[in-house]
């Protein structure tokens, strides 16, 4: 036996509510983070991710108290990301309770941060997120790829997936795992949200490139994608959301699901 | 009641260790030196931060050096913790505490490091802090190092990755898991009792 593949709830969080906006429009309540966590964590969760996604900095304050709670009630590691911007706010989550620190918008803008924060607390504390979106506008210092007889390069995206930075999201994790990145979690603009699959081309390239481990996210709507994801690329991680938040398939139903199909998971 | 410390080295979650620890029924102080009276049956060495920092913070901030104030002791290592107990690592420069002989090397190359997630524990020998637990229970490891002990008999389990890496050292009154019991879900919490047993011994 070796290493599972991991299936992680992931949990927006807003002003201390689980939401989770359908098809980017209306945020429906899906629930109280502590409650939720419990419910997971107790189904069979591999992790949890935590996204605040609270609009301003003094409502994230909250943030704390909601970290100690959750940390209280689980017993598998979570990490916790949104608007971590410096050393000080990364340390306040994990002396809290959390095991990682998600970082995203704060790594693109002070890249020394990531190494700041591996020296202090390890490196498999530091979570880089990445939001990538297809750019159809190539020029030769991106790597490209072609789908559809149309070319492309993925470029990151911050503030919440509002912002481009021109930076190529293939070159961005290299540097991210030299400046001392534990792992990554890598969401889809193009797919997050349709219920249509992970981008596999994504997430096997930025597999490829790294040699740490990395978590699909952006698509997932059924147990079958993961199934994809995971035979498609060697990608260590599905994380998904609306799947689990609304009873469709239960953690344990959908692992059972893989586990039936040959992939390999904790039961 | 059994009354058992944390060392801070201050860098990272050791919130949730303390948690799993009363849940069970622990008292728990975070201890930072060994200065003061040593009113504990156990001591815990967190899995958190990096080895250098970590050493220092055990050698540098207390009169009284570990040993000495360990004695007999039991001791539970857990990831970094338990790569304290070797002679040296390659993570960094310092001396470790060596209490058990041999020392601490990086994952080989070719596997993706760290080594994270959940993996199956294929137990060698019968062991004190393994009591309960059966073959092939899942852990929690996330580690770039492994520990290769001089000796083959103080590991009672071993996971695999690639490699054979040592995953339960028991030595003496010294216990480490390369992984973390507080994250390890039911099997974990079986350990952390084991643990508190042989602290009220």
């Amino acid at each position: 036996m070796t290493l599972t593949k991991r299936i992680i709830p992931c949990l927006d969080v807003k002003n201390g509510r689980v939401v989770k906006g359908l098809n980017f429009e209306s945020i429906k309540d899906a629930g109280d983070p502590v409650e939720l966590a419990e419910k997971y964590s107790s189904e069979g969760a591999d992790e949890l991710v935590f996204l605040d996604i609270t609009a301003s900095d003094e409502q994230r304050k909250t943030i704390k108290d909601l970290v100690r709670k959750v940390a209280s009630v689980i017993d598998i590691p979570f990490t916790v990301g949104g608007g971590v911007k410096s050393l000080e706010d990364a340390r306040n989550i994990l002396l809290n309770g959390a095991d990682k620190v998600g970082i995203n918008t704060g790594a693109i803008k002070n890249p020394k941060v990531i190494t700041e924060l591996m020296e202090l607390f390890g490196r498999q504390c530091v979570v880089i997120a990445i939001d990538a979106k297809r750019n159809y506008h190539t020029d030769d210092s991106k790597n490209i790829f072609i789908e559809n007889d149309k070319q492309f390069w993925f470029e990151v995206f911050i503030y919440g997936g509002k912002e481009g930075t021109g930076i190529d999201v293939i070159q961005w994790v290299k540097d991210a795992e030299e400046l001392g990145a534990g792992e990554i979690l890598l969401t889809s603009i193009d797919k997050d949200g349709t219920k249509d699959g992970y981008d596999i081309l994504l997430t096997k390239n930025v597999v490829n490139s790294v040699t740490i481990p990395v978590i699909a996210s952006g698509g997932c709507g059924k147990p079958d994608d993961m199934i994809n994801v995971f035979k498609e690329s060697n990608v260590d991680a599905a994380l998904a959301a609306s799947i689990f938040h609304y009873e469709t398939h239960g953690v344990n139903g959908v692992k059972s699901y893989l586990k039936d199909r040959n992939i390999s998971v904790r039961l | 009641m059994v009354n058992v410390a944390i060392f801070d080295y201050g860098a990272g979650n050791i919130f949730s260790l303390k948690n799993s620890l009363e849940k069970i029924g622990a008292t728990v102080n975070v201890i930072t030196n060994f200065d003061d009276e040593n009113i504990h049956s156990g001591l815990l060495l967190p899995g958190v931060g990096n080895f250098d920092p970590a050493m220092n913070g055990i050698r540098n901030f207390s009169k009284i050096q570990f040993k000495e104030y360990v004695g007999n002791m039991p001791v539970l290592g857990i990831c970094l913790g338990m790569e304290m107990f070797f002679g040296k690592s390659e993570e960094g420069k310092e001396k470790g505490l060596n209490v058990i002989d041999g020392e601490v090397i990086v994952l080989p190359s070719g596997m993706k490091v760290p080594h994270m997630g959940w993996n199956n524990l294929e137990i060698k020998k019968p062991g004190k802090i393994l009591e309960g637990v059966a073959n092939g229970s899942w852990a929690y490891f996330v580690h770039s190092y492994r520990v290769k002990p001089n000796s083959n008999d103080v590991i009672t389990a071993e996971s695999d990755y690639g490699i054979k890496v040592p995953a339960v050292v028991e030595h003496d009154n010294f216990f480490g898991t390369q992984f973390h019991p507080e994250k390890s879900s039911i099997v974990g919490k079986i350990m952390l009792e084991n643990f508190l047993k042989e602290c009220k011994k």
